[in-house]
C-alpha cells in the first residue's frame, strides 16, 4: 500500500496547505455537481483553500482514492488528515460540525451565511 | 455501466446484515441514487469509517459502476 510514489505527492499537499481539496475542475469552474457543493460550502464559510484538479492528474485521481480508502472524488483535507467527501462535508457544514473541525484546527474562516 | 436498487440492496445486506436500507433512484435513471443505511454496527465510528463500511460493501463498485450515491449513514434509535 505505501509503496505507492503517488502517496508521497499527495503527502506533501495535503501538508504545505491546512486546507486541501481534491476535486473535478478547479474552484473557479467546477466539473462536477459534487466537487462544486464542496467549493460552496468552503466558500460560504470564508475558508482559504487549495484545490487540486484531479481531471488534470490521473496518478493523483487514482492514488488519491486508494491513500485514503474512499473510492469518490471530492475529497477534504485538514491539515493532512481526511475529513469527508461531498455528502459528509454538506452534513458537517449544515451541523456546525465542519465549523469545529476548523476552530480545533485553527482555521481561519469569517462569518458563516446563511 | 449502472446498477439498479435490488443488486444495491443485497450488496449491504450481505456487507452488513442488520442494516435498515433505503434506496432511491433519484433521476430514475439507474445511475444516480441516494441511500440511507442505519446499521449497530456503525455505533461509535465516525461518519468516514461509517461510509468506508458501505464502500466495503458494495466491494469496489462505487466509483466505477456506480456513479452517483448520496450516503447518508446513521446508528439505529434504540427500541
Amino acid at each position: 500500500m505505501n509503496d505507492n510514489p503517488v502517496f508521497e505527492r499527495i503527502k506533501t499537499e495535503i501538508n504545505e496547505s491546512p486546507v486541501t481539496l481534491f476535486m473535478k475542475g478547479t474552484p473557479m469552474f467546477p466539473q462536477c455537481g459534487f466537487s462544486s457543493a464542496v467549493v460552496q460550502a468552503l466558500t460560504m464559510m470564508g475558508v482559504k483553500f487549495k484545490g487540486i484538479d484531479v481531471l488534470a492528474d490521473a496518478d493523483i485521481r487514482d492514488g488519491v482514492k486508494q491513500f485514503s480508502q474512499w473510492p469518490t472524488i471530492p475529497q477534504l483535507y485538514v491539515k493532512g488528515e481526511f475529513v469527508g467527501g461531498c455528502d459528509i462535508i454538506r452534513e458537517m457544514y449544515e451541523s456546525g460540525e465542519l465549523q469545529k473541525v476548523f476552530d480545533e484546527n485553527g482555521i481561519e474562516y469569517g462569518e458563516v451565511q446563511q | 455501466m449502472a446498477m439498479d436498487v435490488a443488486e444495491i440492496t443485497r450488496l449491504l445486506k450481505e456487507g452488513l446484515p442488520d442494516a435498515e436500507i433505503h434506496i432511491e433512484d433519484l433521476r430514475g435513471d439507474g445511475d444516480h441514487y441516494a441511500a440511507y443505511v442505519a446499521s449497530k454496527s456503525f455505533e461509535g465510528l465516525s461518519r468516514v469509517k461509517q461510509h468506508q463500511m458501505v464502500y466495503a460493501a458494495l466491494q469496489g463498485k462505487m466509483g466505477t459502476e456506480l456513479h452517483a450515491l448520496a450516503l447518508q449513514t446513521s446508528v439505529p434509535e434504540a427500541t
